[in-house]
């Protein structure tokens, strides 16, 4: 009997030592709980931040803008500062998630590149909630030296002269959105027909595509393992650095430009830390560091006055007006995006 | 009986990480903005699609069994008819790849079929550029993974087995061949039925392997549950309800195989999973 209830002791403690590594050990207001994709930040940044405020920073990698959603809807959450994507801010913004930002406590606000602003605008007007951190556009990597008809049309994703050389990217929005723009349509369509059309094309693609790619997708073409690429302009610029072959083209049918902002959800624990490192990531000297670390555009108009022209007069990282001029950011679709995911399935099984 | 206690954490552990979350799963399917309703569990029963990315996912565990059996019951049998020093030796060596982790495996198997083969042989072209090549690649790999399951119940089996029965099957006339398909192949059922369960039911959910290896290509069973639960995030408030459903349909897929592979073994020597 006594044995039993020594079991039952221990058993009990198991459980109560799994609760204990949910909560918290730290004080709440020393402590920054960060939520970001994977090498999305130069890691001694956050070292220097720790050590000017003392505050530690936990910071924690996601891997998808729905996993994010599904960790801040959570009750339990206890996330300060989060990046998501344009779209699903605003359907963040919609759902009454975000905390309005105060700007008071962020004079380094006023380095984000008016022009960025006006984009961000369609999707959190004023930017009231949110503030740009990363962008770039969607476009075609290619290697010059197996592509040599001009690449200026998504058109060249079709072709059957690079047959098992092309890849796509693995995101619905991403693959479906430029093969809408490919056929004239709108990129946040809410018809069905045309979602059916573009998953047609990309069906009758699956002979043509060596896969849908992510980080291998980088891998492969920087090793001169595939012509054509759908890919984000951040990596794409990350790419050519590595094997100059490479190169990159918006086509003219138009394409997207995202941005990935920085968010404190409603339900934070440390808003004035929060703001806090938003600040501090505008520093421009911080924000050249970290747009430098990351490859990706940085939209702070000060931290672009301090790279040199290797970046400045890259047309991949800084693409010029004419080619935003083609490109439109993504819109929440509501319910509509079960349409987009439904053609993905029936995509996806035609390889 | 007496040491029955030191099973008690065990039970914990089972109740936590087991029967709770197979309860929410049945919760979720349910249940959706706390209200009971089988609408979308029907719903997504009636998806074909859903069971058209099943039956791929089916047709890789298949293929992956059958290979493994095929190239399995062989080195088993050629294993078991060794000395016992030299066998433990050669099965150690096929252990040994499994100390290191299944990802970077994976990722292995990657560079050598992208890069290190067309190199070998100098060409541009990869078994990935192809569909086709894509599944002989993914099936290669699985089949690779899998292997060691299917070999040590069987030599196992094979080992214990009684070599009187063999001789006495000679003496009464059989030769080698009908000796193995009415003596050895009869008596090694356990060994096959739980290599094929060991091998089975974890590459129904295999997914790792075809995303990477695969270069993306595939939808599979467990990545439509993934999407399935991600996507949901996008417009409700997180419904789960199609993938727990899915995840039902896979919990019952592994059932039935599973009761239906413990048939055939009814003395439970191979040792059984349910």
């Amino acid at each position: 009997m006594m044995k039993r209830i020594l079991s039952l002791i221990l058993a009990a403690s198991m459980i109560l030592a799994f609760a204990a590594c949910g909560s918290k050990t730290a004080e709440p207001d020393r402590e920054l709980n960060v939520l970001n994709w994977g090498e999305y930040i130069d890691p001694d940044l956050i070292d220097e931040f720790e050590e000017q405020t003392g505050i530690q920073v936990n910071y924690i990698e996601m891997t998808s803008n729905e996993e994010m959603l599904i960790k801040l809807r959570s009750s339990d959450s206890n996330y300060d500062l989060c990046f998501p994507s344009d779209y699903i801010i605003e359907q963040m913004i919609r759902e009454d998630m975000l905390l309005p930002l105060d700007y008071s406590k962020i004079p380094n606000a006023e380095n984000i590149d008016p022009k960025m602003k006006e984009i961000t605008n369609v999707f959190d007007p004023g930017n009231k909630y949110s503030l740009p951190y990363m962008w770039g556009t969607v476009g075609i990597l290619y290697n010059t030296t197996m592509v040599d008809e001009p690449v200026d049309s998504w058109e060249i994703l079709w072709n059957e002269k690079y047959a098992g050389k092309i890849w796509m990217y693995d995101s619905v929005r991403d693959t479906i959105g430029i093969t809408l723009k490919y056929l004239g349509y709108d990129l946040n369509t809410r018809n069905e027909a045309e979602v059916n059309a573009a998953r047609d094309l990309l069906i009758a693609q699956a002979p043509l595509r060596k896969g849908f790619g992510t980080d291998n997708m980088r891998t492969s073409m920087v090793n001169g393992k595939a012509a054509l690429a759908l890919i984000y302009s951040g990596d794409a610029f990350a790419c050519i650095g590595e094997n100059p072959d490479l190169a990159y083209a918006v086509p003219k049918e138009g394409s997207n430009v995202w941005f990935d902002n920085v968010i404190i959800p409603k339900n934070a624990k440390n808003v004035n830390a929060a703001h806090m490192f938003i600040n501090f990531l505008n520093d421009p000297e911080n924000a050249t560091r970290n747009t430098e670390y990351i490859g990706y555009s940085t939209p702070n108009k000060a931290a672009m006055d301090n790279l040199g022209p290797e970046y400045t007069e890259d047309e991949t990282y800084n693409p010029s007006q004419e080619i935003l001029a083609r490109c439109e950011v993504f819109h929440d679709l509501g319910e509509f995006v079960e349409v987009f995911n439904a053609a993905w399935d029936k995509i996806k099984a035609s390889n | 009986m007496k040491r029955k206690f030191f099973a008690y954490p065990y039970i914990v552990w089972m109740i936590l990480f087991i029967a709770v979350p197979m309860l929410f799963i049945f919760y979720y399917a349910f249940n959706v903005d706390g209200r009971w309703t089988t609408e979308k569990f029907i719903q997504t029963l009636m998806d074909m699609d859903n069971w058209r990315i099943l039956w791929v996912s089916l047709e890789f565990a298949f293929g992956t069994t059958a290979i493994c059996l095929l190239l399995g019951y062989p080195i088993a049998y050629i294993l078991s008819n060794m000395k016992k020093s030299v066998a433990g030796f050669i099965s150690v060596l096929f252990f040994v790849p499994m100390w290191m982790n299944f990802v970077l495996r994976t990722y292995a198997w990657s560079a050598i079929i992208e890069y290190a083969i067309p190199e070998l042989f100098g060409v541009t072209e990869s078994l990935t550029d192809t569909a086709s090549g894509r599944t002989i690649a993914v099936l290669l790999v699985l089949v690779y993974d899998f292997l060691p399951f299917m070999v040590m119940p069987l030599y196992n089996t094979l080992s214990k087995l009684d070599k009187n029965l063999l001789e006495a099957s000679r003496d009464l006339g059989a030769n080698g061949v009908k000796t193995f398909f009415r003596v050895v192949l009869p008596l090694s059922v356990p060994g096959i039925v739980s290599g094929i369960t060991m091998v089975f039911v974890p590459s129904i959910t295999a997914f790792t392997v075809p995303a990477l290896i695969g270069n993306g290509a595939y939808m599979l069973y467990g990545n439509k549950i993934e999407t399935a639960i991600t996507s949901a995030a996008g417009y409700h408030k997180n419904d789960f309800s199609v993938g727990s459903t899915l995840s039902i349909i896979l919990l019952l897929c592994i059932v039935v195989s599973t009761l239906i592979m413990n048939h055939f073994d009814k003395d439970k020597e191979g040792g059984s999973i349910l």
